[in-house]
């Protein structure tokens, strides 16, 4: 009677030994890399150096925990210098060479544009963790950051309401590439469709990295003499510190004329005296300052690693938006691998399908069943004295995203889940 | 559940009467933001001086009120109770300010400050209610002129009531409201006669005839505003590109150097200013204010130190063979900022502009002039006083255009070319450095800012005629004002782009540049 069971246990011990053992014996040498690619100079360092630094402090905590499948996660980090076509070099670097199971990275819409043939070519799996203009859904990219309706429609709707500030003009101001001309299109084609005249919306666009604000001041000047104005800024990377010194020096108040901003967190106003700009807006699905404990812990966490690693500027470390996306596309990358107990990337991909996580910015995120995006709170924030910002409006569930944004025409025939784009 | 407090608040309201004031900061904590707006709006039409504090706390957001809703301002990290003195209960939390509560305190504060005794403040108040003055306040302003002593504050407040003038019932008042609105050359004004003359709003003929001669008053001020806004902004770019390309004139202008590295030095004077910013904000906090001026001799000499460095070790075994020049200090420049990408990090530094160098001056209703930018256009002109005068008054200065001129000779005649060659090149440098300084504070500091810089300092350079300081003038003054009268026209792209296309045109028509030199001059 005691002998079987034995034997059982015996046998069963040795396979294991033959079978998992000596490969896990091996492995466990053995490590899963995973790409970076994020620009750490260039016009765009200022946002992307941040995301870098925040996947590899994620790394390191999911690795602390075990890894993933029990293996340590190994990062590669690459710099493609705020240079679009160097992003698609890099990306393919990342894939054919290092082969990477997964690459979190890009800021700009058209560094994503870069890179995105280099991925579907590859069958690579990326994940993008920045608010975008949606007019995309490839099955290697899922996107953590906010599509049009998470963000940029909201944020204009509150402008237009009574506590925003009742506007009735509107100044799109942007850089001059994919994202915000295409957000502004989607804009004004919502903001027709409530009934603003064409007169009252003036769309202005810059280089990156302009520096030279005053002409467009003086011009939302005189614009927002003709009533009540807002603007809308798309401006990205560190032209909007010349912007909001500018701003701030011709005088022009967010009582009179607000400006919400869509790529403008608490790491890009670390280089501005915030005191001037107080009621300016920014659009986002996370701020450092809201109050719960994930958050209280994400944000700890986040200023230990920066100390400890001796960051510029660690004793004024900040979150925002994008790192929170980072953070919650890694955890989330995980989990999914565990699932699927693997990394490849098309068993990754359906086990990412309904994934969730709960995450700092308060709600348990999801990521959706077909179309590779989250479900997130839309949530405007006013920027304060010590370049925080506070919660004025936030929607009280989660948003499904709208990739395809039906206020471009030919969108409603799009499909719902992803396809290749070539 | 609110609209039942708020009820039962104002019948406290009505009930007690002499509570007035706690009973408004209560009101206005316990209510909504529409509700606040609403209390706001007719505070402002019927102020109380007693409510003075309350709004001055509210507008700075020292208001907080605690678990029972009770409202406290808050001092440092004590909490003064509107009446008696209770403390709070719980953590006190600060009450939520929008940018439309914002924009009404400011109209609140300026009304209960029309009641001040200082004439100063009255007259700021009287001059933020001809912005933003609401229908209601109507017979708040006519009582205040009434009684008003003040000249200035009269005439203020005449035009802050003439805004409102214009739907009264008297054709006689909208008539004298609609000259002085043609006074004033406000943006605001224009706007208002426009929707006066839009769908015959008004129908007294006389009336209509006033604001059409006041709407053409208004719009021949506000052009005249737009128009020296458009020669500042073109002059302040100008003294930029002069001060990023006055070192070039030097070291590829009189040297003949091509300088690829340039660029770098520009960066490494802003990078000079932040470390003297460290350095102030550590040992001398108090005197923060003055880093930027204590930074122009630091970054001159670091940077000329290392032109100088550069050309003792490189560029000398150059001379005369433009193409390795060009490739050497190319190189150089990617060293240098690798070197400063080690040291510093690849991030932008924070460099921050002193109190004196923030906010601006209006000029006009349409014409703000920030601080910084007018402090740039003198510092551009004084370092070119500067430089003229050490090049034309100076016996290194002498030198340097001996040697320039004909090497040679000058050499027969004993002036050490060596030695002025780098002396020159130090000068080319520092000056470059003194540029990064201004450059630190109105732009971005970080290892690239001498990249985003190198092109249109050349081009000011080869534009203005190489060899000559008078030219790299012109021709600074001359893009930056082209730049600006085109920018409003076809935006900054389009403009940048077409700004380059017309020099090339004209350097094929003219390659010496705008200034040549005359005579036998020898490269």
């Amino acid at each position: 009677m005691k002998r079987r069971p034995f034997l059982k246990t015996t046998l069963a011990a040795s396979a294991l030994v033959l079978s998992g053992l000596f490969p896990y014996s091996l492995q466990a040498a053995e490590t899963i890399k995973v790409g970076i690619l994020h620009s750490l100079s260039g016009t765009m360092a200022i946002s992307e150096t941040s995301l870098k630094d925040m996947a590899l402090m994620t790394i390191d905590e999911i690795n602390a925990k075990g890894g993933v499948l029990g293996k340590q996660l190994e990062p590669v980090v690459v710099d493609p210098a705020s240079n679009w076509p160097l992003f698609a070099e890099r990306g393919r670097q990342l894939l054919t060479q290092d082969k990477v199971a997964v690459t979190f990275g890009c800021w700009t819409s058209v560094s994503r544009k870069s890179v995105l043939p280099v991925y579907e070519e590859l069958n690579g799996l990326l994940f993008y963790p920045v608010q975008y203009e949606g007019e995309e859904l490839s099955p290697n990219v899922f996107y953590t950051g906010a599509a049009p309706n998470q963000q940029a429609i909201p944020a204009v709707e509150y402008l237009m309401s009574e506590d925003g500030g009742s506007a009735e003009r509107f100044f799109l101001l942007g850089t001059d590439y994919v994202y915000p001309r295409t957000t502004n299109k989607i804009l004004r084609a919502f903001l027709i469709s409530k009934g603003v005249a064409e007169k009252d919306i003036e769309e202005v666009y810059t280089p990156f990295g302009h520096s030279d604000y005053q002409t467009i001041v003086a011009n939302i000047k005189k614009f927002s003499a003709g009533g009540k104005t807002a603007v809308v800024s798309t401006i990205n990377g560190d032209s909007n510190v010349p912007f909001y010194k500018e701003l701030a020096n011709q005088g022009l108040e967010a009582t009179e004329v607000p400006v919400v901003a869509f790529s403008v967190g608490e790491e890009e106003l670390r280089g501005i005296d915030t005191k001037p700009l107080v009621g300016h807006l920014a659009a986002w699905n996370y701020f450092q300052s809201v109050q719960n404990p994930v958050n209280t812990a994400f944000v700890g966490k986040w200023k230990a690693y920066a100390k400890a690693k001796n960051l510029p500027g660690a004793d004024r470390a900040v979150t925002n938006d994008p790192m929170e996306a980072t953070y919650v596309g890694i955890h989330m990358w995980a989990q999914a691998v565990e699932k699927a107990g693997t990394t490849d990337v098309d068993k990754v991909r359906d086990a990412l399908a309904g994934q969730s996580f709960e995450a700092p910015s308060g709600y348990t995120l999801t990521m959706d069943k077909t179309n590779h995006h989250l479900h997130k709170p839309v949530m405007i924030g006013e920027v304060q004295e010590d370049g925080q910002f506070s919660v004025v409006w936030e929607t009280e569930s989660p948003v499904r995203a709208q990739p395809w944004s039906p206020y471009i025409p030919g969108n409603d025939k799009k499909p719902d889940y992803a396809v290749k784009s070539n | 559940m609110n609209t039942a407090l708020h009820r039962l608040l104002l019948l406290l309201l009505l009930a007690l009467p002499w509570t007035a004031q706690a009973g408004d900061a209560a009101d206005y904590a316990a209510a909504n933001p529409a509700k606040q707006a609403k209390l706001l709006q007719a505070w402002s039409s019927e102020p109380v001086p007693e409510r003075l504090p309350l709004i001055e706390a509210l507008r700075a957001n020292r208001v907080v009120i605690d678990e029972n809703k009770a409202p406290f301002i808050r001092e440092g990290d004590e909490y003064r109770a509107l009446e008696g003195d209770a403390q709070p209960v719980g953590t006190p939390a600060p009450l939520r300010l929008n940018n439309r509560l914002r924009g009404l305190l400011n109209t609140a504060l300026a009304s209960h400050q029309l009641y001040s005794d200082d004439a100063i403040e009255r007259l700021s108040a009287a001059r933020r209610l001809q912005r933003s003055a609401s229908p209601e306040q109507l017979p708040l302003l006519e009582k205040r002129l009434a009684i008003e002593a003040d000249d200035a504050v009269q005439e203020a407040l005449t035009l802050a009531l003439a805004n409102l003038q214009l739907t009264a019932e008297d054709p006689a008042v909208r008539l004298a409201a609609v000259r002085l609105l043609g006074e004033t050359g406000a943006p605001q004004a224009r706007v208002r006669l426009e929707n006066l003359l839009a769908d015959e709003a008004e129908t007294d003929d006389a009336v209509r005839k006033a604001a059409e001669t006041s709407l053409a008053q208004v719009k021949r001020k506000l052009l005249i505003g737009e128009l020296l806004g458009q020669a500042f902004s073109g002059l302040s770019l100008g003294s930029i590109l002069l001060l990023a390309a006055l070192g070039l004139a030097i070291t590829f202008g009189l040297l003949g150097v091509i300088n690829m590295a340039h660029g770098e030095m520009l960066m490494l004077g802003a990078y000079s200013t932040y470390m003297v910013q460290i350095l102030f904000q550590k040992f001398a906090p108090g005197a923060i204010a003055l880093y930027p001026l204590a930074a122009l001799p630091v970054a001159f000499f670091v940077t000329a130190a290392i032109g100088m460095a550069l050309e003792r070790t490189v560029i000398r075994h150059l001379y005369g063979r433009p193409l390795e020049t060009l490739l050497a200090t190319w190189g150089i420049s990617l060293i240098l900022i690798q070197l400063v990408r080690v040291i510093f990090g690849a991030q932008n530094v924070e460099v921050a502009n002193p109190g004196w160098l923030s906010g601006g001056l209006q000029v006009l209703p349409n014409l703000v002039l920030p601080y910084n930018r007018m402090v740039i256009i003198g510092f551009a002109l004084f370092v070119v006083l500067l430089t003229w005068l050490l090049l034309n008054k100076t016996r290194l200065g002498l030198n340097v255009r001996a040697v320039t001129q004909n090497r040679n000779m000058a050499a027969c005649c004993g002036v050490p070319t060596g030695r002025i060659d780098m002396m020159a090149f130090g000068l080319g440098s520092g000056i470059a450095g003194l540029g990064g300084v201004a450059l630190s504070q109105i732009g971005n500091v970080g290892p690239d800012l001498g990249q985003g810089y190198i092109i249109d300092s050349f081009l000011v350079v080869v534009l203005g005629g190489v060899g000559q300081l008078a030219g790299s003038i012109l021709a600074a003054f001359g893009l930056g004002i082209a730049n600006k009268i085109l920018e409003p026209q076809i935006g900054a792209v389009l403009g940048k782009i077409l700004i380059l296309a017309l020099i090339i045109l004209f350097i094929q028509k003219r390659p010496q540049g705008l200034f040549a030199l005359k005579g036998r001059v020898i490269d």
